[in-house]
């Protein structure tokens, strides 16, 4: 690691000064991606702003038909929490699928959806679900918010505080899991909303995307046979040491079955 | 605006390591691995991969499981850490853990062992993992090299079983 300066802010509005202050200024939640690569000498920041100080970033609220997450949540309270747990049991099992129980003890959803990783799990739930995100200084529509690998509408500077999940009628998860890294090769969401049905892939292409022929399946017909039968053009998937683009297309259909009798 | 910093500034940090109050002085970009390996010298815990993917550096942070590679030291400021060195007993008695690994095999060359057994020490406080399977998922960051799993699960077991009784 390069050498850097160290700031540990008690409240958003102190940590978004920081962050504003010097644009080679990082954010740390959880450091389980932002150490590899600063081990890596993949950027130089002069200064890490630690937000594990902030007690407003942290936990997890229900308040009436939406579930609320601080972005200093980690992984393995979102997998205990009760109140996910009841509500958005998909979000919960999703967690509980994240590395292994070490990453998931540090690791915090708004470090993930800031990093916005192609394997990512969390981002695959926050467009399914239609969720909000809500920074220091806006609301971002989670279809607005996802802008391929690596990318997102957070401008430098700005802080991503919490995740507002709208409660659905039903969703489901799975994930087909590299069996070393744990990473997933191709993922699956499924949600039922009164705003409709929402089908989104991660892990198998460059970002999450929706399905949308498989939304129209469900919409017409909520079962698993559903979209058992729609392919997914490899086009454009991910092909590496790990898997071919057309692996991981047929993967999607397996997954999307499994998401669906998961959802009931 | 800060100028980029020479390297020379260090934090003050406490720490209560296996029991011990601590006062240190650390730079910020020191991992809690090589804090406690380089300047603590207790090598007990290992770094394998020194990137979150092997689990040899597993530790106990305020008794949860954590890679102390990817955790900076000055992040910990106020914690209680565990490491291997600190599970033994008064007088050196093993830690029931560490005497399941013994009496199991659990381990060939030993590199793993101190991660394996600080989240197996985990694994049982949590309560989640009762079988087999479920033990297996519960310890999947922590790699073996040499591939005493099939011991490593029976040590487990065999301590999970004890406290039942
Ligand atoms: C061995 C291993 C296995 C893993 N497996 C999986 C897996 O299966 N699925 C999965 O989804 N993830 C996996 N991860 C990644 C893990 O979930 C990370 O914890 C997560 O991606 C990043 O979260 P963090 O809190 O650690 O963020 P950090 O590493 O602290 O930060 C990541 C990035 O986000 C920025 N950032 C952090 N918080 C904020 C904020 N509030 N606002 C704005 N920017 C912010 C940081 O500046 C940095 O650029 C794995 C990691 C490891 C080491
Ligand atoms: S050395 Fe920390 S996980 Fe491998
Ligand atoms: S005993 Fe050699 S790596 Fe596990």
């Amino acid at each position: 690691m390069y050498d850097f300066d160290y700031h540990k802010p008690s409240s958003v509005a102190d940590a978004v000064k920081l962050l504003s202050a010097d644009p080679d200024a990082r954010a740390i939640s959880g450091g389980q991606t932002l150490l590899p690569a600063l081990k890596h000498r993949l950027n130089r920041p002069t200064y890490l702003v630690d937000l594990s100080g902030i007690a407003e970033l942290r936990g997890v609220k229900r308040e009436g038909d939406k579930i609320t997450v601080g972005a200093m949540t980690r992984h393995i309270e979102v997998q205990n929490s009760p109140e996910v747990k009841s509500a958005i049991p998909a979000l919960a099992y999703m967690a509980t699928v994240i590395g292994d129980i070490q990453v998931r003890n540090r690791g915090t959803m708004g470090g993930s959806v800031a990093n916005n990783d192609p394997a990512a799990d969390y981002p695959s739930a926050v467009l399914g679900l239609g969720a909000t995100v809500v920074t220091d200084k806006r609301r971002i529509a989670a279809d607005d918010y996802f802008q391929g690998m690596f990318t997102t509408a957070l401008e430098p500077g700005e802080l991503l505080v919490a995740i507002e999940f709208p409660i659905p009628e039903k969703a489901g998860y799975a994930k087909m899991r590299n069996p070393a890294s744990r990473y997933v090769m191709a993922g699956v969401f499924v949600a039922k909303t009164k705003d409709g049905v929402r089908v989104v892939v991660n892990g198998a292409g460059p970002g999450v995307f929706r399905q949308t022929d498989m939304e129209q399946a469900l919409s017409a017909n909520w079962s698993p046979d559903a979209v058992a039968g729609i392919k997914q053009a490899s086009e454009g998937l991910n092909s590496d040491i790990h898997g071919s683009a057309e692996y991981r297309a047929h993967l999607v259909s397996v997954m999307a079955k499994r998401a669906v009798t998961d959802a009931g | 605006m800060p100028d980029h910093p020479t390297g020379s500034d260090t934090l003050p940090l406490s720490l209560t390591v296996n029991g011990e109050a601590r006062q240190l002085r650390v730079a910020p970009w020191t991992t809690l691995l090589d804090l406690l390996r380089e300047d603590l010298g207790l090598i007990g815990t290992k770094k394998g991969c020194d990137h979150g993917q092997c689990g040899s550096c597993t530790v106990l942070l305020d008794g949860k499981r954590a890679n102390a590679c990817l955790v900076l030291a000055v992040v910990k400021e106020g914690s209680n850490v565990t490491t291997i060195e600190g599970l033994a007993g008064p007088g050196g008695a093993l830690h029931p853990m560490q005497a399941a690994f013994v009496e199991h095999d659990a381990f060939q060359c030993g590199y793993c062992t101190p991660g394996q057994i600080c989240s197996a020490v985990a694994l049982v406080e949590e309560g989640r993992a009762r079988t087999p399977d479920e033990i297996r998922e519960h310890m999947s960051g922590n790699i073996c090299r040499c591939g005493a799993y099939p011991n490593i699960v029976a040590a487990i077991e065999q301590v999970l079983a004890e406290n039942a009784r």
